[in-house]
């Protein structure tokens, strides 16, 4: 399997877009979640797209929300991409993981799919490359599958507001966590990622607790690949 | 009101180009330096490692925020993972666990 060389094709973008499903009830609940939000806030219907389809990351955007008053002032912009970086900071880790996977891939090719790269279909892509698939068309087919759901389900939020005021009666919040978990499973091989494992989720909980946020992300996530690094078999 | 629904303020656009910027420079930008560092065993080993501690420090801070509900859930979802390795179905107990505990007030 080291053989085959990396390559696309469309079977592989379906594939890609085919295996989004499970998560799909979590981002469209999510989705609308947020048109509901910028409803409130007072964005127009316009602003509501750009934002959701431009920027095409949740957490950051609920939290950019948090802060928007409207009229916005230089501050409050600074303040919004502000904590949009520090939100999507796990970004950098997730994009370097990518890198032995679509590393061979023309960068004239890559660089404009990064902008598609979410944990989601960054998830996917490594599972399947864990099981010796090399067509990154599963990247490429997830991100721009996700996208564009995630671009429409904002519209039902924002005109119909209260569609689903709680996602939690129906445990729609539990989707993606839950979904993540189920992929964790076929990632652990032994000794080594019990150790990362462990290293990471004390980190995380520990920054967690301390400084609350998104850092957790970024702290654990560090931890971890470092005792993966320096943990010799 | 069409006129307001496709309407955009100058100050909002330019905080959402903003935002879209510093998102793809970090999309991009993890990747781009990876490219740049030469790849060790030791580096190979860290990059192994990463994906399913990103993971960890994802879930774990969601289950401290959830609390019980929420941990059970996802060991539902774990659970059926390891039983049947099908993705769809751990989502579905898992969203389906949800719903019961928190129908009974958990």
């Amino acid at each position: 399997m080291a053989t085959t060389q990396v390559h696309i094709s469309p079977a592989g973008c379906l594939r890609g877009a085919a295996l989004c499903f499970p998560a799909f009830p979590g981002i469209i609940a999510l989705g609308m979640v947020f048109g509901t939000v910028a409803a409130q806030k007072g964005l127009t219907f316009l602003e509501t797209l750009m934002i959701n389809s431009l920027v095409f990351a949740g957490a950051s955007q609920f939290v950019a929300m948090e802060i928007y008053k409207d009229p916005l002032t230089w501050g409050g912009l600074i303040a919004m991409v502000g904590v949009t970086g520090a939100v999507n900071m796990r970004m950098l880790l997730i994009g370097a993981s990518l890198r032995p996977w679509l590393g061979q891939v023309p960068a004239r090719n890559t660089y404009p799919s990064l902008f598609f790269l979410t944990d989601l279909n960054w998830l996917i892509a490594l599972s399947e490359y864990d099981k010796g698939t090399r067509d990154w068309g599963i990247y490429l087919g997830s991100g721009l599958f996700t996208w564009s759901v995630w671009s429409v389900s904002v519209i039902p939020g924002y005109f119909a507001g209260s569609l689903i005021s709680d996602p939690k009666v129906f445990g729609l919040d539990v989707v993606l966590p839950a979904f993540f978990a189920a992929l964790l499973v076929p990632l652990w091989k032994g000794k080594r990622q019990t150790v990362s494992w462990l290293v990471a989720g004390a980190v995380a909980c520990i920054t967690w607790a301390l400084v609350g946020g998104y850092w957790s992300i970024f702290t654990g996530a560090i931890a971890g690949a470092l005792a993966g690094a320096y943990l010799d078999d | 009101m069409t006129d307001g629904l496709f309407s955009a303020d100058a100050m909002f656009v330019m905080a959402v180009l903003g935002m879209t910027a510093i998102t793809y420079t970090l999309r991009a930008g993890g990747y781009w330096v990876m490219g740049r560092l030469p790849i060790t065993d030791r580096v190979r080993r860290g990059l192994e490692a990463l994906p399913g501690a990103i993971i960890v420090s994802t879930i774990l801070p969601i289950v401290l925020k959830g609390g019980l509900a929420v941990g059970l859930c996802l060991i539902v979802a774990a659970a059926a993972q390891i039983k049947l390795r099908k993705e769809y179905i751990a989502v579905f107990c898992a969203a389906g666990a949800a719903a019961a505990l928190r129908a009974a007030g958990m």
